[in-house]
């Protein structure tokens, strides 16, 4: 028990160390090599962890023996071990499977791209784990200046308009929530979490209070791409190089949107948070319309990617809205879709990057008829898209199973009409891409296609299968998300 | 009196609100960096501000003075100033990338420029 409470820190220790070793090594082979192996024991320990957490509770690590309200200490329960564990795993698996497309798209000092790659995820699992408010501040602001400089990674030059966009959008953000932190520290004199929420004066009703409350939402949701500041998030997902689409798609709003939640439940406690400002009202206002909004723009979009990418943002809108029933059953609908649109959004994502490598662009034209030119890569993207739909059996039914039984149970039936036609709106745009890759014909001037190497493949199929794995065995999502859930609300939701 | 009392509040305020402002409508990239910059202090000025202890000393431990000024905000700002300057020097190198690519580093003429790529 005490082992894995001290190998606990090395989940971030591991890519924050290897990232500038990366620098050095020359080549490409071998940076490569030492990311999949740094993410790969990352992910080993995550699970480890998330085993000892399901086992035995909280794990605690204070940083060089200092006690935890002076020093920084690194707390995990339930709900940052399950992140963590999706982090780990989707950049385990989609490091292996980049490597052809990063020699393709970024062919030259690889070293440091990786170097950028490492050190984003080290700060997106520096976020989660970490029971410290500054540290989080710290660890965003590190996972986004990596993510900045990955994005202009992009082959096209609208990469570095949206990186730059991106940079002012996000640190406008992550100021905001260093605002709030400077309140809470003025208020309480404490940057420890848990310290924090025991000396926060609740009762009292205090305005600056209200304010830093407001400045960490509005700061995080940001980050979190909510409507309407999802702005930044499409052109940056669309021009980056392929790999880190895929990798930032499934992970940082995820994080995101983790760290809101510590923020609103454990830090300030749901009783002052949904009082103190109509946030359950607010937040579902705007979840209902990222949904809409976010469905009906991917499906004008003649782009692939900038098409998956909308769709990242009506499904950030299903995740919020599991929140802002505020209940547990709802919060836990939350961390569910949060784990499996992870997994639904990086398998779509890397099969997209598939076609992208191999017909050069990205527009739907180009995509005409290659169905039956790359038959295995095409039926992954549907098998994936299956999953963003929510058929059963797949993991994106099981986590609309939850959210509409989450919305019946809080009384509220009309949500699930809203849910169901924008599912109905994900089936028409991922059909579409489908009916353009299978039913049309190749045009006679196009550029000859042919399937991509199987190594390529069995990376996006993995994540194929681990889509429909959770959607009949939800053991480990369900009862992870169900204890998460009960972690952050500590029994004080209905 | 309040408003003289809370003054290090009101400074925080005009100077975010100008780099917001600078942020927001000006369109030459280089500005927006300033107004980043600007606005980013100012978020350090209210942090050290609220270490200030009314009639303590600098945080050095010395004879005859027993209140202290608390050192932490200090610390704490010591790092959220590192983030900022490396955030500033990527903002600079992305917008030197964006002059080479675009030969302009205003919003409307990158937007025109835009526009004709997504045509092509």
């Amino acid at each position: 028990m005490s082992s894995i409470t001290e190998l606990m820190p090395f989940v971030v220790l591991i890519p924050l160390i290897a990232g500038p070793v990366c620098v050095l090594l020359p080549g490409r082979g071998l940076p490569w090599l030492l990311a999949t192996f740094a993410m790969t024991t990352a992910f080993i320990i995550a699970a480890l962890v998330l085993a000892a957490v399901f086992d035995g509770g909280t794990l605690r690590y204070a940083f060089g023996d200092w006690p935890p309200p002076v020093g920084i200490e690194y707390r995990v329960d339930a709900a940052n071990a399950f992140v963590a564990l999706l982090i780990t795993g989707v950049s385990a698996i989609l490091l292996p499977w980049g490597k052809p497309l990063v020699d393709d798209e970024v062919p030259e000092r690889q070293g440091s791209f990786y170097a950028l790659v490492l050190i984003a995820l080290a700060g997106l699992l520096g976020i989660t784990l970490t029971g410290d408010v500054f540290n989080v501040f710290v660890f965003l602001e590190i996972s986004s200046l990596a993510t900045y400089g990955l994005i202009a990674h992009g082959r096209d030059r609208r990469a570095l308009i949206a990186a730059f966009r991106y940079l002012i959008m996000g640190t406008v953000g992550a100021t905001f929530l260093l605002i709030g932190i400077a309140v809470l520290y003025i208020l309480t004199g404490s940057l420890n979490m848990l310290d924090i929420a025991e000396r926060l004066p609740v009762g009292e009703g205090s305005r600056a209070l209200d304010v830093g409350l407001g400045f960490i939402v509005v700061g995080l949701s940001i980050k979190l791409a909510l409507f309407p500041l999802h702005h930044w998030l499409p052109n940056a997902y669309t021009y980056a190089p392929s790999l880190i689409s895929a990798l930032i798609a499934a992970t940082a709003t995820k994080v995101a949107l983790y760290v809101l939640l510590r923020f609103i439940f454990d830090v300030f406690g749901p009783a002052y948070s949904f009082t103190a400002l109509p946030l359950a009202a607010g937040l579902m206002a705007l979840a209902i319309g990222s949904m809409f909004v976010g469905s009906w723009l991917a499906i004008l979009q003649s782009n692939l990617k900038r098409m998956l990418a909308y769709s990242s943002v009506a499904q950030v809108g299903y995740m919020v809205l599991g929140v802002s029933l505020t209940t547990v059953s709802g919060l836990t609908a939350s961390f569910l879709h949060l784990f499996n649109h992870g997994l639904m959004k990086a398998a779509l994502f890397a099969s997209a990057g598939l076609m992208v490598y191999r017909c050069g662009g990205m527009g739907m034209n180009d995509l005409r008829g290659i169905g039956r030119q790359m038959p295995w890569t095409l039926t992954a993207f549907a098998l994936a898209g299956v999953s963003l739909v929510g058929l059963p059996p797949t993991a994106g039914f099981i986590s609309k199973w939850y959210l509409l039984t989450a919305a019946v149970d809080a009384g509220q039936l009309w949500l699930v009409a809203l849910v169901l036609i924008t599912s109905l709106m994900a089936l028409f745009y991922i059909a579409r891409v489908v009916e353009i890759a299978w039913m049309q014909p190749r045009p006679d001037d196009a550029p000859a296609v042919e399937e991509v190497h199987w190594t390529l493949l069995l990376p996006v199929w993995v994540l194929v299968a681990a889509n429909f794995w959770f959607g009949i065995d939800t053991r480990l999502t369900v009862g992870g998300a169900t204890r998460a859930a009960e972690a952050l609300s500590s029994g004080a939701l209905p | 009196m309040t408003f003289i009392s809370l003054f290090n509040y009101w400074a925080v305020i005009a100077l975010m609100m100008t780099g917001y402002y600078c942020m927001i409508v000006r369109g030459n990239m280089l500005k927006k960096v300033i107004g980043l910059g600007i606005f980013q202090t100012s978020v350090f000025i209210l942090f050290i501000s609220a270490g200030k202890v009314i009639g303590g000393s600098t945080p050095v431990l010395r004879e005859g003075v027993s209140t202290y000024s608390n050192p932490l905000p200090h610390v704490i700002i010591l790092t959220a100033i590192v983030v900022g300057i490396a955030t500033t020097a990527v903002a600079l190198a992305l917008t030197v990338r964006i002059r080479e690519a675009y030969g302009s580093i205003d919003d409307d003429d990158i937007d025109d420029a835009a526009e004709e790529d997504d045509r092509v």
